[in-house]
């Protein structure tokens, strides 16, 4: 059985996460196969709620097998296709199947998917759900009923810590750091000049909070570009992008792995924060290359 | 003010087809602002129909009229006479509008020649935006006059979210995240306070569908 | 239709006071002659043009229309004749749903001392006009 995420946490090792993507549909094959490979290899697993706005499996059904595969799971939640009643809900069955990590997200918007005339719920917001997460641990739901058997969980958020301007971005955090929220999962960093002194701020208003750096795994230029110019808040440095596109023919994606290990490797040795928090999307293969890459 | 848009002219022909002889009605208030169904686009709506018409092999005949609210009783029943002599009537105003006149007069069909989209107001010639949500619990006070329910993608009250991108919403580059604009209205009043304070989730009931309200005048 | 059985277009033709008008008025004293079938409208400035005049104009059985103004820094109300540019572009669209061929209608510019360009103008449409055949919404008679 897997340690618990919150003992992990707090144990003051360097803490590596990373995530699995429930297919579209109910062949779950390789979803597990990748569960399996990495289940051992991380302290706990992510699983994305109908990631960009694209229905899939849920991360609820994906967190039980992860469960049931001896893995130590982390259920994302976002705001955007369930109201209050629905999250409270399956906050009361997950932890009765023993779940009891939860990253609380708002979500993408309904446009950015593959449903684009359906109805966005935000009933709550990201800080709204962490205040809904310690509602129910206080016994009470959010109607101001009591509930019969009590919940606890491990709380997450997201930051963004290269975002522009910086300062909202600030102001959400320290919301949802009054909110509950015991560690932070960030969107990619790579200017970790910059990331150091977003943990500068964060370590002066907290330094009890857990900040895992995100690193997403880039497989090329091409990519680096795409995301630079279409996914918000993450920059890709030009340095990176020269060295991508400077990689031997078919050798691009080994050099991306490099470079996450690198960056893996600098935000361990520099202590730069408490671990990192590994992406790589559709790619899940070669988390175990990026780990070792990283010294691990 | 109330915006609405035409519907494509397809659609429009579609509900009257089997018409030979409507009544196209505007509206003087809202509509007429935004170039949707003052008298002038009444006027248009009616040529095209019947030019439309005409390339069909029919003749449909329209009377045209322009009241200045669709939404009162008593300017709606003003119509009285017009309406006997059609079969169906094209209302150019906004769903309250087209409804008002349903209502009053129930014998004969009504349809919408518009869409109603929004509350808003103009941002310049020819543009119009959403800026109200007729939510029934207004958050004003608390965002410096800029309203996140509507002009949020997301409709947050504790913003922004992950997707602000240089100030504009990960929804559409043409946007303003409204948390950024919500940030730098607040920050310029030094009234930063009222964003760091906790929102707890809104009240989605304030209006129950359909509202109503039941007032006395002072 | 003229006497042979030919097709013979009707076209309505709305000249600026400051710059068509004169224009096709020196077409004629300078007997360069344009087609007859055009029917010139003296208007103050092409602005003054409106879409539904466009539309009524085909609902009476024009078969093409030609809105003449003064080239583009010329207009002596300013920018009357950008705006008939694009209350043209407007016209076109509304005919084009209402199942007629935009290019039906255009909005040229000239000078007041442009009496051959009228009568180009005049003749080009009228060639055009006569290519699209009879507007499909001539009314019955």
């Amino acid at each position: 059985m897997a340690r618990p995420f919150k003992e992990t946490l707090n144990s003051g090792k360097f803490v590596v996460t990373s995530e699995v993507g429930p297919p579209k549909g109910t062949d779950l094959e390789k979803m597990i196969h990748h569960i399996d490979l990495l289940k051992d290899k991380v302290d706990a697993l992510n699983v994305t709620d109908n990631q960009s706005s694209v229905m899939r499996f849920p991360s609820l059904g994906t967190v039980l097998l992860i469960k049931e595969h001896g893995g130590e799971p982390i259920l994302q939640m976002t705001c955007r296709d369930r109201n209050c009643l629905a999250l409270q809900a399956d906050l009361l069955l997950a932890y009765t199947r023993g779940i009891r990590n939860v990253l609380c997200l708002t979500g993408d918007s309904i446009t950015v998917g593959d449903h684009k005339d359906a109805k966005a719920v935000f009933d709550l917001d990201s800080v709204q759900l962490l205040h809904m997460v310690r509602t129910m641990e206080s016994g009470k739901d959010l109607g101001g009923n009591d509930l019969q058997g009590a919940v606890e969980f491990c709380v997450g958020a997201t930051v963004t810590p290269e975002a522009n301007p910086i300062e909202p971005q600030l102001i959400k955090f320290e919301k949802k750091v009054e909110a509950g929220a015991e560690f932070f999962q960030t969107q990619a960093v790579y200017d970790l000049d910059n990331f150091k002194k977003f943990m500068e701020y964060a370590r002066g208003l907290d330094k009890n909070i857990k900040i895992l750096a995100g690193i997403v795994l880039l497989a090329g230029a091409k990519m680096a570009r795409h995301m630079n110019e279409n996914v918000p808040g993450i920059f890709v440095p030009q340095d990176l992008i020269d060295e991508l596109a400077g990689a031997e023919k078919g050798k691009a994606l080994q050099k991306g792995i490099e470079i996450a290990g690198r960056l893996i490797r600098q935000i361990k040795e520099e202590a730069i924060c408490d671990g990192v928090h590994i992406m790589a999307i559709g790619r899940e293969e070669v988390v175990p290359d990026i780990l070792e890459a990283a010294g691990f | 003010m109330i915006v609405a848009e035409r519907k494509p002219l397809e659609a429009i022909k579609q509900m009257i087809a089997e018409y030979k002889k409507i009544l196209v009605v505007g509206c003087g208030t809202c509509v007429t602002v935004c170039w949707a169904g003052g008298e002038k686009e009444v006027a248009v709506l009616s040529s095209q129909l019947r030019l439309a018409s005409r390339k069909d092999g029919n003749e449909l005949v329209t009377s045209e009229a322009t009241i200045e609210r669709q939404c009162e009783r008593e300017l709606v029943e003003g119509l009285k006479d017009e309406v006997k002599r059609v079969e169906a009537v094209l209302s150019l105003g906004c769903g309250a509008g087209v409804q008002t006149i349903a209502e009053i007069f129930q014998e004969i069909p009504v349809y919408p020649a518009l869409n109603t989209k929004f509350v808003g107001m103009p941002q310049g010639e020819g543009v119009w935006v959403e800026t109200c949500a007729a939510c029934g619990d207004c958050f004003l006070d608390k965002t410096g006059g800029i309203c996140p329910i509507v002009r949020c993608a997301k409709g947050l009250l504790n913003g922004p979210c992950g997707g602000t991108n240089n100030g504009k919403c990960e929804v559409d580059p043409e946007k303003d995240c409204a948390w950024t604009l919500i940030y730098q209205r607040l920050k310029a009043q030094g009234r930063l306070d009222l964003m760091r304070k906790y929102y707890p989730r809104r009240n989605f009931q304030a209006v129950t569908r359909p509202g109503k309200i039941e007032a006395l005048q002072a | 239709m003229n006497t042979e059985g030919a097709f013979l277009p009707d076209i309505v033709a709305f000249c600026c006071a400051h710059s068509a008008y004169p224009a096709a008025d020196s077409a004629g004293y300078l007997r360069i002659p344009y087609p007859e079938n055009i029917r010139v409208i003296r208007v103050p400035c092409a602005g003054r043009v409106d879409v539904l005049h466009i539309l009524k104009a085909f609902e009476k059985g024009a078969d093409g229309i030609l809105v003449l103004g003064c080239h583009e820094e010329a207009c002596r109300h300013i920018s009357g004749n950008i705006r008939a540019k694009s209350r043209v572009q407007k016209a076109n669209t509304l005919l084009e749903e209402s199942g007629i061929d935009g290019e039906r209608v255009e909005m040229l510019t000239l000078a007041q001392n442009q009496g051959p360009k009228f009568a180009q103008i005049a003749s080009e449409m009228n060639e055009r006009i006569k290519g699209l055949g009879p507007s499909p919404v001539k009314p019955r008679v």
